[in-house]
């Protein structure tokens, strides 16, 4: 028998202890244990970005990550920070720009760039770029893209002042 | 596809590490990031039966200077040693190497010790750690160890480490007065592997004490230690390139001299991407770019 372990982590905000085996990727528990399908996997080598979330604050890749490992840690997926706002001044812009084609890239997109406004909040389109190199488009809209996150930065400028 | 069936240990303490590694020998592996580990373990070329995660041992992290050395516990993520004023202040190199690192999610979790561990020939610390002539710590059941980094280095993905053994920290002598730092890479997109790049350190200035009235763009190089990686199996010192420049001021023929020793140091292996003559091309090109922000740049 495969051994299973039981962990407790906050995800979404909400608290929930579930049993899995070591092996079941973070990517794959947030999504068929938790329903969480906003959460999407590519690659599973860490190289596509699709799976990005943040782990206590940070963000990691959760294919990268097996469940066990977050045990006692906070999870925020697409879905969480969706719900709190956070991320609706990106997610408009992105609807304006038509930053987003099939939509497979873009969870990951999001909170890639939402971690990096909170790092940097008035990028270049330089910085914008470095800061996305690390997710794919396969729809290859880039440009769109990078208008999104720019008017985004703009715009939250604006209500800062 | 996904991982193959494994046992999972925490461990608190590195003594609990070491005894779980002295247990399990082979059969066992340490997870640090995983970020290097853990694709291997997707498509199943790698498949321990134990699995022993580190990241709840609080004594393996953590940067500290002390006495004129910097002590960089394996633990530590890429992006701590990029955001670290203690790391910019006594090895700046590390500072300007850490952006080039894959990506901002994959340096939240990826380590200096896993990196090192891992000995990826394209990859940025090892290059580093030898123009820095860092002394890396090792540890089992057996005693303590200490390699310096241009033995520890043996090949593609090979170190010096054993089966039982847990990195649990790295040391390097901080920069000292007069000396400046240099860093610079070609990969086909930012944050992929290096195609070729290259770390520098050394000195510039007069022999003695004057050398610090010295202005950018004058003085004479000394002391330098040129490191190449993404050529060969592992980090490659150019020392014929850096005799070229040696006790010279940098100007046009003495970087000619030196871009000319190159073939004398290595000539590079060709990877899928790139052939060998376009990787010793990218060389010559990188060191010059490397040597001028060093000598008449901004900055340490
Ligand atoms: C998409 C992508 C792009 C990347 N790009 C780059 C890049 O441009 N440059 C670069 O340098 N790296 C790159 N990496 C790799 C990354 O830097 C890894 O973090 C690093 O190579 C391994 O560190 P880790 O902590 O993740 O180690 P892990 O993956 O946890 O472990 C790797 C190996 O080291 C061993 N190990 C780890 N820690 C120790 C220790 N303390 N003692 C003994 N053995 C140990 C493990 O057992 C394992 O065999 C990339 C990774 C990805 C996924
Ligand atoms: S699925 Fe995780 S990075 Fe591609
Ligand atoms: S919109 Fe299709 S992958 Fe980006």
């Amino acid at each position: 028998m495969e051994p299973i372990h039981e962990i407790t982590l906050t995800v979404d905000g909400e608290q929930t202890t579930r049993r899995v085996t070591a092996r079941r990727s973070l990517a794959d528990f947030l999504r068929e244990d938790l329903g969480l399908t906003g959460t999407h996997v590519g690659c599973e080598q860490g190289v596509c970005g699709a799976c990005t979330v943040r782990f206590n604050g940070e963000q990691i890749r959760a294919c990268l990550m097996f469940a066990v490992q977050a045990d006692g840690a906070r999870v925020d997926t697409v879905e969480g920070l969706t719900e709190t706002g956070d991320l609706t001044r990106l997610q408009e812009a992105f609807h304006r720009n038509n930053a987003l084609q099939c939509g497979f890239c873009t969870p990951g997109m999001l909170i890639a760039a939402s971690d990096l406004l909170i790092r940097n909040p008035d990028p270049d389109r330089e910085e914008i770029r470095a800061g996305l190199s690390g997710n794919y488009c396969r729809c290859t809209g880039y440009h769109a893209i990078v208008d999104a996150v720019a008017e985004a930065a703009q715009n939250g400028k604006e209500a800062e002042q | 596809m996904k991982a193959a069936r494994f046992d999972y240990i925490r461990p608190r303490t590195v003594q609990e590490v070491l005894d779980h590694l002295a247990e399990h020998g082979d059969e066992a592996k340490v997870i640090a990031g995983g970020q290097s580990l853990v694709p291997t373990m997707n498509v199943r070329l790698a498949a321990p039966a134990v699995l022993i995660d580190i990241n709840h041992v609080e004594e393996l992290s953590g940067i500290e200077a002390d006495k004129g050395t910097l002590r960089i516990g394996a633990l530590t993520r890429h992006a701590e040693i990029a955001a670290s004023e203690t790391v910019a202040a006594h090895a700046p190199l590390l500072s300007m190497a850490a952006p080039w690192i894959a990506h901002e999610a994959i340096r939240n979790r990826g380590t200096f010790g896993g990196s090192l561990a891992t000995a990826d020939p394209a990859s940025e610390w090892p290059a580093c750690a030898t123009v820095l002539d860092a002394t890396i710590h090792l540890v089992s059941a057996r005693g303590t160890r200490q390699v310096a980094a241009g033995d520890f280095f043996q090949g593609v993905y090979e170190t010096a480490i054993e089966p039982d053994e847990l990195l649990t920290h790295v040391e390097i002598p901080a920069i000292g007065e007069g000396y400046r730092a240099g860093f610079s890479e070609f990969a086909r997109r930012k944050g992929d592997y290096a195609s070729v790049g290259v770390a520098v350190q050394g000195r510039v200035g007069a022999s003695g004490a004057i050398g610090r009235l010295l202005k950018r763009g004058e003085g004479r190089l000394h002391d330098l230690r040129i490191a190449f990686f993404g050529v060969a199996a592992r980090p490659m010192l150019a020392t014929a390139a850096a005799a070229a420049l040696e006790e010279q001021p940098l100007d046009e023929s003495t970087l000619k001299a030196a871009q000319e020793a190159l073939p004398t140091d290595f000539t590079p292996m060709e990877d899928l991407y790139m052939s060998s003559a376009a990787k010793a091309h990218l060389a010559r090109v990188l060191l010059g770019r490397v040597m001028t922000t060093l000598y008449h740049g901004e900055g340490r």
